[in-house]
């Protein structure tokens, strides 16, 4: 990777060094241990069903509707809601866990055989991937990682992973498995900055996507739809 | 749009708005809904005060070490293939931007909400350089629209405007055909934008929180603009205000929660995107040069003075819409981008006592504000300390104080004149006084009692009922 530049920094960072009165601090800050950490007390100790209870009961609340199935009946549960929303065209990841629940039949054989146009994401077909998603009706991706609290469902992008797979079609759908469930973002957070913390990269673009897309931006009315998406599906898989 | 808009003096635009009967009653409707559903959610978590005081420490020990986290933050962007620019005034913030519009031979320009780019005029600079610039958030882009309409508020910048005026503008505008109902306005507007996307060559967004240990910027939206803005153009560029920066993602969601519950009442919004670096080698969507712009602009003046905690400040409005003030007179009285409380603390620090030296003046000091701020900003002490400067250095009070505060001391200074004035002042406001209130009161009364009731001076004097009191007779 090639390293970017950082201009006019010295001068700049003086100036807010003179302004506290005191010299440029270069040497790391220790993180504070903060006082209050109320963050950390929200469904503490909740068991992963009662989890699961908590994402239902917000659901309704960011129109989202939330299914649930096992993997056994995953592939025909996706068939519904999928022709619920209207059918194809679907868009999704190029994601190995397609294969692991069983829904790569479904997505190279059967749709397509039931003339629903599929496309999987691919790193070698470039700008083609955006027009098609431009057209889909629906997008699926997983959640890497799902919060209770706000019913939300964390993407890593990735070269499989577009990042429009979940913003450009009509409907999109992610497929949540009941493991990946947390209480909140503190959880995801922590996570994530432990990952950085071993040295890890970040993905260059995480998603905390919670409902469809929505304005309130005229008369404060609320419309669902907006830029992204008009509706949104969570299907949990209990066994997973 | 530049900070400062319009050359009306804020009495002239007091007036005005106060005669925007549907600006006043859509103001009161959205700050009505808005307060409930922050009050609601705060209710909802059960230890909110612990919250506020979480959210004030982080920002507080951000703040302390700035330099440091700005280093990090840099070090990691470019880690990641970004650059960085340090911009200490508009001018250099805007010029920077400028040279990468013209070596990307930029055409059009697609922006998510962002208002320290309107603080700084960047959309001005960026067609003057011949690119089309097309905000994206539906409120902005209703104002573009409409002849570059100032905002009103910082989270719902339209809200002055009532759909009949908004299916107007598209009609007028737009060629739009249909009704004035929100959800057809916002699917035509979703139309057209969405090929403003898809043809755009440069992105252009602000930043809620920058992360300085990966060298990440979070985006907060409910209508997924600032994710189209930045997936779909080649170039991307960032522009932050220097003090909205964490130390790490953990701090980060902390700050998301607070925001994101006092601005609008959800537990979080619909979309929230932390982006670090340009795509990753193999990606399809993403941008494949990034720039952050850091901008001081007038902020590193307020570091290490008495107003210091109003860069605390994480843009959630809750101050604005707790406001009994705003609430009559509309964000448009404020002059500034920047309006409410918060408006009236940071407009005079950005751009000077001579435009805003009134604003601290627009406030009852009820405290309101500082009770609704999720990082405990003493915002209705700032803005005594403001008047205290304005009175003490600047020697610049408004002239209407200046002249009531001459009158009550020549009056309150001698006792004839004192019990004289206190004696009179039944009888002589007696015209204009209804049932114990005057609503439409004379001389330095007139600018009070526009805008609310003035209490009718008792007819019974305190002296006189203390001197009644004192021989057992008072009531």
């Amino acid at each position: 990777m090639q390293t970017g530049t950082i201009h006019n920094r010295d001068k700049f960072l003086q100036t807010i060094a003179d302004r506290l009165g005191r010299k440029q601090r270069t040497e790391r800050v220790p993180r504070p241990h903060w006082c209050h950490q109320p963050q950390w007390t929200v469904f503490q100790g909740y068991s992963q069903d009662e989890l699961l209870e908590a994402l239902k009961a917000q659901c309704p609340r960011i129109h989202t509707q939330c299914v649930e199935t096992t993997s056994a009946e995953l592939k025909e549960t996706l068939k519904e809601v999928v022709a619920n929303h209207g059918g194809g065209p679907v868009v999704t990841w190029d994601d190995p866990r397609f294969d692991e629940y069983g829904l790569t039949h479904l997505l190279r054989d059967e749709w397509p055989k039931e003339n629903t146009d599929v496309h999987i994401w691919d790193a070698s077909a470039g700008r083609k991937n955006i027009d098609f998603a431009d057209k889909a009706n629906v997008g699926i991706t997983f959640s890497d990682i799902t919060l209770a609290e706000s019913g939300t469902v964390v993407l890593f992008s990735g070269n499989g992973k577009g990042r429009t797979v979940s913003f450009l079609p009509k409907t999109y759908i992610a497929i949540v498995a009941k493991s990946t469930i947390v209480p909140r973002m503190t959880q995801a957070a922590a996570y994530i900055h432990e990952q950085i913390e071993k040295g890890h990269l970040v993905p260059s673009c995480i998603n905390f996507i919670t409902g469809p897309s929505n304005s309130a931006d005229i008369e404060m009315n609320l419309v669902v739809g907006v830029h992204g998406p008009m509706k949104a599906t969570y299907i949990v898989v209990v066994d997973r | 749009m530049p900070m400062k808009i319009g050359n009306a003096n804020f009495h002239e635009r007091v007036e005005t708005n106060l005669h925007n009967t549907f600006m006043r009653g859509a103001v009161a409707g959205a700050q009505e809904r808005l307060h409930t559903r922050r009050l609601e959610a705060a209710k909802e978590l059960g230890n909110w005060e612990e919250w506020r005081a979480l959210g004030e420490e982080i920002r507080q020990h951000t703040l302390e070490n700035l330099d440091y986290y700005l280093m990090q933050l840099s070090e990691n962007v470019a880690k990641r293939g970004g650059h960085v620019f340090f911009a200490q005034t508009a001018e250099e913030a805007n010029n920077y931007i400028r040279d990468v519009v013209i070596r990307k031979k930029a055409k059009k320009i697609v922006k998510s909400k962002s208002m320290v780019t309107e603080e700084i005029n960047l959309n001005a600079v960026l067609e003057a350089a011949g690119c089309e610039v097309i905000e994206t958030d539906l409120g902005e882009y209703i104002l573009q629209i409409d002849d570059h309409d100032p905002p009103s508020h910082i989270v719902a910048p339209a809200l002055h405007k009532n759909k009949e005026q908004i299916r107007d503008v598209f009609r007028e505008k737009l060629g739009y055909k249909q009704t004035e109902k929100p959800e057809e306005l916002a699917l035509h507007a979703r139309k057209t934008l969405r090929r403003e996307y898809l043809t755009a060559d440069i992105g252009i967004t602000g930043c809620n929180f920058a992360i300085a240990e990966s060298g990440s910027i979070t985006l907060v939206t409910n209508e997924g603009n600032a994710d189209l803005v930045t997936a779909l153009p080649k170039t991307q560029i960032t522009v932050m205000g220097m003090e909205r920066i964490v130390p790490t993602f953990e701090e980060m969601e902390v700050l998301v929660s607070l925001l994101t519950r006092s601005a609008v009442g959800q537990k979080l919004t619909s979309y929230i995107t932390v982006l670090t670096g340009p795509r990753d080698e193999g990606d399809v969507d993403g941008p494949e040069e990034f720039h952050l712009v850091i901008v001081d602009n007038g902020r590193s003046n307020i570091l290490g003075t008495e107003f210091q905690p109003v860069l605390q400040c994480i843009r959630c409005a809750a101050c604005v819409n707790v406001c009994p003030v705003y609430r009559h007179i509309g964000g448009h009285s404020y002059g500034s981008i920047y309006s409410g409380p918060i408006g009236a603390v940071l407009s005079p620090l950005l751009g000077g006592y001579d435009d805003y030296k009134e604003l601290p003046y627009a406030s009852s000091l009820c405290a309101a504000c500082t009770e609704a701020c999720p990082v405990k900003i003493p915002l209705h002490e700032l803005l005594l300390k403001h008047r205290q400067v304005i009175v003490e250095r600047e020697g610049k009070a408004p002239i209407s104080e200046k002249l009531a505060m001459k009158a009550f001391g020549l009056g309150a200074a001698s006792s004839f004149f004192y019990k004289f004035g206190s004696k009179v002042a039944p009888s002589a406001l007696a015209p204009f006084t209804n049932d114990d209130r005057i609503s439409k009161g004379p001389g330095p009364l007139k600018a009070w009692t526009e805008i609310r009731e003035f209490p009718a001076p008792n007819k019974e004097r305190f002296r006189d009922w203390f001197r009644e009191h004192q021989k057992g007779g008072g009531k």
